[in-house]
């Protein structure tokens, strides 16, 4: 049998296990009236993100009216000034912490998973687990020995401080999900391709990979969104050179007294990362959140 | 391709463990290491450090004064005012957020279960508030909804007021005269996503002859909702209430922004009575004993958690 034909095989699987099973034979309607309400509740909840993005796009004069002015002119003022009063080294700080946290974590986690699932170890449960426990303890009571760690270190206000950090933050997270999706790899072809000779790279490249591939894009959104939300360490261990984008919309207040327009302009430039992976991993994002556990 | 047409059926992957040497134990083990020393290293160790400083008598603001206290920073922990209000503010906090969230969630999810016009748009949208960044949610409720000049809250009710031919709506300063439920609120603004996604996912996971059955034997839509649906949700609604509180506990950025956990002491959560310890009374030993209180406080709520998760792991595995 060539590698061709172990390749092919999977195709068809794949397409299986891609098919989503939640489309139970169509589930019922809603009646009109539901309809409504489902909608009025829906726009209820998106209201304060579309008020911040009109108000974004609002002169500071028309964002501070009593009654609310919502048809006001629209200006791209407020994000002019903002990248004139250097929102720019926060959000690139903000994008290196998190874009070179979750590229650490999928080295860390893919091998890992990998240990867990295909291969697995001795006792692979309890080694998941104790990885998940680490994700309940309270990260403020790891502040003070971090702080005074990485104040020892010369590590105060430095970006690789925060990398480290959020990957031991989101290592976990990584590791289950990245687990359920290896866990799907068909293991008869694994197993009828080592039969075959086929070598270590070969099995990762054609069986494991077209697998694993969607799982590792959603893994990784994940892992970004954490991080580039991230609030806690960074306000108390960053102060002038390393400061993220949370910590410029906290610090952009104190200092200037309130310009909603251009506060909602950052709180919406900061966002918007995150909102545009959320929408993208959509499907994806509840099996992240649940740490694997619900697909 | 004999092999495939005749697939071997699929052991758990635990049996499929022969004995063997521990040479090729060891092979098995090395691409698990790094991700386990580094878990190791960076979240086990500052808690060891954590025990060990809450023994110490430490204020930063008092050079060469620290020395071994035995237990006596767990005693003021136990008998402070502030850290009993805190415990008690992050309970009704985190008790409320994951309640209220846990319900709105549910609703939701029923809705989105079913067809309607738009229904993937309004799934969208409703999990935008999820997506948005935290400290900027906070910033946004704090400055553009509860601001009692310009907010959106009485802005609007102005723009009502007026439409009825008053002259002006009440003016109400929201975060001062209801700090804790504004806190609350704007929490549970953030969270109800959370929980919908989960419960929608359970919901779309329940087999649809079931409902079917019930229909067919002509129960109502309240008792197929209480007698199988509910059931069914119920480990995705522990599930939820699991790890929204294990995340809801945590809340530092919302009390940080709207509220400073004021007026006086009156949304001072743990997480941030912690940090008002550490960094504004400089009281290290304090903080690290409050601090060991917090993880005894969350292994409690883990380890029903982790139940709840091996559970729904094992019947994964099994499948």
């Amino acid at each position: 049998m060539t590698h061709a034909a172990v390749a092919a095989a999977p195709g068809a699987r794949f397409k299986k296990l891609l098919r989503r099973k939640d489309d139970h034979g169509g589930s019922p309607k809603l009646s009109p009236l539901w309809t409504f309400v489902a909608w009025l509740a829906t726009l209820a909840f998106f209201a304060p993100v579309a008020w911040m993005v009109l108000t974004s796009f609002h002169q500071e004069a028309d964002a501070a009216t009593n009654p609310p002015t919502p048809f006001a002119s629209v200006t791209f003022d407020q994000y002019k000034l903002l990248f004139s009063r250097d929102i720019t080294p926060f959000l690139l700080n903000s994008a290196m912490a998190s874009i070179l946290s979750t590229l650490l974590v999928l080295a860390l986690a893919v091998p890992a998973a990998y240990a867990l699932s295909i291969k697995p170890v001795e006792k692979w449960t309890d080694v998941m687990f104790f990885f998940l426990s680490t994700k309940f303890l309270p990260a403020i009571a790891a502040l003070l020995p971090v702080y005074l760690i990485v104040k020892d270190a010369g590590m105060l206000d430095n970006v690789w401080t925060l990398v480290i950090l959020y990957t031991a933050m989101n290592l976990p997270i990584a590791v289950w999900m990245m687990r359920s999706f290896l866990a799907e790899v068909p293991k008869e072809i694994l197993e009828a391709a080592e039969v075959d000779g086929a070598g270590l790279i070969t099995v990762l490249w054609r069986v494991v990979a077209p697998v694993a591939m969607p799982g590792l894009a959603a893994t990784s959104l994940i892992c970004f969104i954490f991080s580039w939300n991230e609030f806690m360490f960074a306000v108390n261990l960053t102060a002038t050179q390393a400061s993220t984008a949370p910590v410029f919309l906290v610090g952009f207040i104190t200092n200037e007294g309130l310009f909603l327009a251009r506060l909602c302009a950052a709180a919406t430039l900061v966002s918007l990362p995150v909102l545009i992976a959320g929408f993208a991993a959509q499907d994806k994002l509840v099996r992240g959140l649940s740490l694997g556990a619900v697909k | 391709m004999t092999t495939l047409t005749a697939p071997p059926k699929t052991a758990p992957p635990r049996a499929r463990i022969r004995k063997s040497s521990g040479i090729s134990k060891w092979k098995r083990r090395i691409p698990l290491l790094p991700a386990l020393i580094f878990t190791i290293v960076v979240t086990q160790l500052p808690f060891v450090a954590t025990l060990i400083i809450s023994t110490f008598q430490w204020n930063i603001l008092k050079p060469g004064d620290r020395h071994f206290v035995g237990l006596s920073n767990f005693k003021f922990v136990f008998t402070d005012e502030r850290l009993r209000t805190a415990v008690l503010n992050t309970v009704v906090l985190t008790a409320s957020v994951v309640l209220i969230s846990v319900i709105l969630g549910l609703g939701l999810a029923m809705l989105l279960d079913r067809r309607f016009v738009g229904r993937g748009l309004a799934r969208t949208l409703l999990i935008a508030p999820f997506l948005v960044m935290p400290v900027a949610a906070a910033l946004l409720w704090k400055h553009a909804i509860y601001n009692p000049d310009y907010g959106l809250l009485n802005g609007t009710l102005n723009a009502v007021y007026r439409f009825f031919g008053a002259d002006n709506g009440p003016t109400v300063d929201w975060i001062s005269s209801y700090p804790m439920p504004a806190v609350v609120i704007s929490l549970v603004w953030q969270w109800t996503p959370f929980m919908m996604l989960i419960l929608l996912a359970g919901l779309q996971a329940q087999p649809g002859d079931v409902l079917e059955a019930a229909r067919m034997d002509g129960a109502s839509a309240m008792a197929t909702f209480r007698y199988v649906t509910l059931p069914h949700l119920r480990q995705y609604i522990e599930l939820g209430v699991l790890l929204g509180t294990i995340y809801v506990v945590q809340t530092f950025d919302a009390v940080y922004t709207i509220t400073q956990g004021g007026p006086g002491s009156q949304t001072t959560n743990l997480p941030y009575e912690i940090y008002l310890t550490m960094f504004r009374k400089y009281e290290y030993g304090e903080a690290a004993a409050a601090g060991v209180v917090v993880v005894l406080g969350s292994i409690v709520i883990a380890t029903f958690a982790l139940r709840t998760i091996a559970s729904l792991f094992r019947e994964e595995v099994s499948r």
